[in-house]
């Protein structure tokens, strides 16, 4: 009875995006205030019936509802209840719902936090929104009903993945997909701004802090991933080029190519028509991105040869995604010429190579990720595209988007002197060559790589610092706490940002010069060496869970004669679907982790076990975390809540004068 | 006019710039392609030889066997047709079994694939494709032969 309930909210939440998708736009066109006020509770009412339907299909799960076709597949009644729950988006069905259910959390979120924007303008973004809605809720009961029964019911499930059955998964996904479906809100602003032909730059300051918000989930969900992977796939990788992957990284790319783009259009009034591109394609991106990773054509092109329903509904949907907002765009252009023009040397040339190139490293991506399906979809051949061909490429192009990152902040807007733009930058540019080349030697590792990776990084410390200083001098008389306060938080977030790319840096350059690994074949008692650490292997020992046999290996971390850590990597064998799993044990530290994983157990006893070094790999999630952290602090810069208050009351004049 | 001069030369810039990185992308791309080759055409010698390339199927039944040093495994590789002869040194996938499908990526040296990587399915439902692309190939082939 439960999941028939769900799915009736799911259609009536269907029914609502569809008010909303046609009632405010009519609205909007004829200037019916009456037509325009329905998107607001049409919205609320749609969020309302898809949350209802997602706890009907999260019960089915806890309930180990076994007559639910997707609870049979995807759990089992011994499962730990965090993973019921979590599983239900750990499949394709689930996730759309969950798809559908951030995207109604960001238009409820827009219509509580934009009762400052004019009311046609709003009544666009939530009649754009609303077909976003109407299609994906639509794709998810035509093709993909997570309500499914399975008649009859079997009695026992096959549980989720093991490989989802981990803390890392329970937050990696709602992240990631707040982060795609977040760039909906900039596409429905940018959509409503040449609907209304109105792009002056009042839509791109509307529409930066939801772009940075949902930028920051965006990296927040990447970086949780490529933890996850990190320490859940049991080879201490970070990051692999997996087409999953790419499919996240990306809209990444593209959506931080559009929140410095947008930053050109608020202030300067330039790059209008590229800053509404960008938006286009990065939502674009985002629904590729779920197409890629939900579709299973990644696994086998062919695999929708045999079900083509679904491709082909997705496919259309992104056709007319993209088609229709690029149609809008051609008959629009005309009106976007025009803004601030600007001199050749000034931080809009800077911030437009840095937009070319993270548009032209995103196409990288897009290239090596679809090629190879392109040519199997066509039978041409087989072929994979692995990492030296993005590192061949992210190297080259990203060295130049970290330069101009450093030249940017020191440059005026409009027009600025190029000799005394260098020699701001010189000083520190000269002195992070020098602890380039000289950590690099300290690290015994002098390779262009390693001397590129360090400079960059010392230069991106140095600046920030530099600026920060600057900053501080700007009010010379004024108290240390008068001088800070006088910063903005949207300088803080830049700030921030841009060191963290500095703390990645180093952390990617660490690990890709100087990491460890070994494997060895070891008995208990046995030791082996590595990176100065002596790993002493204590046996293994029965460690079941409650829906997985185990064995765990004991093995002690010393320095010399001393313990630090006692290590205990696992080998799983899950039992609904008898598969295996390695668990890893990690020392984490600051400036290194060593990583110890479980192979297989030989015929006499010995077990295979790898043993990695990992120099500076936590730095690159803090580079990442100092990322988010700056777009949270961008978006929460005070000019955003004024000009609400400031817009809110002039509308209120407005209505005032009229009455 | 001079303001027209300045301009133009951006969008030079800019194009030349665009230009430089498109053929940056496409000269990596195609330095670092990996091809795909069953076993049957590695056998018949249509395989790159020294340079990296991938090979997918079965696993030969019975044909693990670990060297004394236990970190160096040997296997073969097969599409029914053909069998492959690789050597890999370190951890196998969990799932990486006899009579399952696997593909392997590294070099041909004196007649035996030297793997950098070993690739298994990654649940039990699945086969990695370019694995069961190999198999269909073989099998399509052997059906032709004995018409």
């Amino acid at each position: 009875m439960i999941p028939e309930l769900g799915h009736f909210a799911l259609i009536l939440a269907l029914v609502l995006s569809l008010v909303q998708a046609v009632v405010p736009l009519v609205g909007a066109q004829r200037n019916s205030m009456a037509l325009m006020a329905v998107g607001r509770p049409a919205a609320q009412g749609q969020f309302f019936f898809i949350v209802f339907s997602y706890v009907c299909l999260t019960w089915a799960f806890i309930q180990s509802d076994f007559s639910v076709q997707l609870a049979a597949s995807n759990s089992h009644s011994a499962t730990p209840i965090m993973y019921k729950i979590t599983g239900v988006w750990g499949n394709h069905e689930g996730s759309l719902l969950l798809w559908a259910m951030s995207l109604s959390l960001w238009t409820v979120a827009v219509t509580v936090f934009s009762r400052h924007l004019p009311d046609a303008f709003l009544a666009r973004v939530l009649g754009v929104l609303g077909m976003v809605s109407a299609g994906f809720i639509s794709f998810t009961l035509v093709t993909s009903n997570p309500f499914e029964r399975l008649l009859p019911a079997v009695a026992e499930g096959r549980d989720l993945n093991p490989l989802l059955q981990d803390p890392g998964m329970i937050i990696h996904p709602p992240l990631l997909y707040m982060g795609y479906v977040g760039f909906s809100v900039a596409f429905a602003f940018a959509i409503a701004a040449l609907m209304s032909g109105r792009l002056d730059a009042a839509w791109a300051r509307w529409s930066r802090p939801w772009t940075t918000i949902a930028w920051v989930f965006l990296t927040a969900g990447i970086a949780v991933g490529s933890g996850w992977a990190y320490y859940e796939l049991g080879w201490g990788g970070w990051w692999f080029w997996d087409p999953v992957e790419n499919a996240s990284f990306m809209p990444w790319l593209l959506g931080t190519a559009l929140i410095h783009s947008l930053a050109v259009t608020e202030k300067r009034g330039a790059f209008r028509s590229w800053t509404v591109l960008l938006a286009i394609g990065a939502f674009s991106l985002s629904l590729l991105g779920t197409f890629l990773v939900r579709s299973g054509v990644i696994t086998s092109v062919h695999a929708f040869a045999t079900d083509p329903k679904r491709g082909l509904y997705i496919l259309a949907l992104l056709v007319i995604v993209i088609g229709a907002s690029l149609l809008l765009y051609a008959m629009r252009a005309s009106k976007l010429t025009g803004g601030g023009s600007f001199a050749f040397v000034s931080r809009e040339t800077a911030l437009l190579g840095n937009n070319v190139l993270l548009t032209v490293a995103s196409a990288s991506v897009l290239l090596g990720t679809l090629y190879p399906l392109f040519l199997d979809a066509l039978n041409l051949g087989k072929i994979s595209v692995g990492p030296p061909y993005f590192e061949a490429v992210f190297v080259p192009l990203m060295t130049p988007v970290v330069v101009l990152m450093m030249f940017g902040p020191f440059l005026r807007w409009k027009d600025d002197d190029l000799v005394a733009a260098v020699r701001k930058v010189a000083p520190a540019f000269v002195a992070s060559v020098l602890i380039g080349f000289g950590s690099a030697w300290a690290v015994d590792h002098v390779t262009w790589r390693t001397v590129l990776g360090l400079t960059l990084a010392a230069w991106v410390v140095l600046a920030s610092v530099q600026l920060l200083a600057g900053r501080f001098k700007e009010r010379a008389g004024a108290s240390v706490g008068a001088r800070l306060r006088s910063i903005t938080a949207a300088w803080w977030g830049m700030w921030l940002a841009h060191l963290g790319v500095g703390v990645f840096i180093i952390g990617v350059t660490m690990v890709g010069s100087l990491d460890q690994h070994l494997d060895v074949k070891m008995k208990e008692g046995q030791h082996a060496e590595l990176a100065g650490y002596t790993f002493v292997f204590r046996g293994a020992v029965d460690a079941d869970g409650p829906n997985y046999d185990a064995a765990r290996g004991i093995i002690e971390l010393r320095r010399g004669e001393r313990l630090l850590d006692t290590l205990t990597p696992e080998k799983r064998v899950y039992r609904a679907q008898g598969m295996p799993m390695t668990e890893a044990s990690l020392d984490i530290g600051v400036f290194r982790d060593v990583y110890v994983s479980l192979g297989e157990q030989l015929a006499d006893g010995a077990w295979i076990v790898s043993l990695y070094y990992k120099p500076f790999i936590s730095w690159i999630w803090l580079g990442c975390v100092l990322m988010g952290l700056g777009g949270v602090f961008a978006a929460a810069d005070r000019r955003y809540r004024r000009l609400a208050a400031r817009e809110a009351a002039a509308a209120g004049q407005r209505v005032a004068a009229s009455a | 006019m001079k303001a027209r001069s300045k301009r133009l030369m951006l969008v030079g810039g800019g194009v030349v710039l665009l230009f430089a990185a498109v053929a940056l992308v496409l000269s990596a791309f195609q330095q670092n392609l990996v091809f795909f080759h069953t076993p049957s055409e590695v056998a018949e010698g249509k395989a790159p030889n020294g340079k990296t390339f991938r090979v997918g199927g079965m696993v030969e039944e019975g044909s693990i066997a670990r060297e004394p040093d236990g970190i160096t495994v040997r296997f073969a590789i097969t599409d029914t047709a053909k069998v492959i002869p690789v050597s890999y040194k370190g951890t196998l996938p969990d799932l990486f079994k006899e009579g399952k499908g696997a593909v392997v990526q590294g070099r041909l040296e004196n007649g035996v694939f030297q793997a950098t990587e070993v690739l298994a399915k990654h649940d039990e439902n699945y086969m990695p494709p370019e694995a069961a692309h190999a198999v269909e190939q073989a099998q399509k082939a052997a059906t032709t032969l004995s018409q």
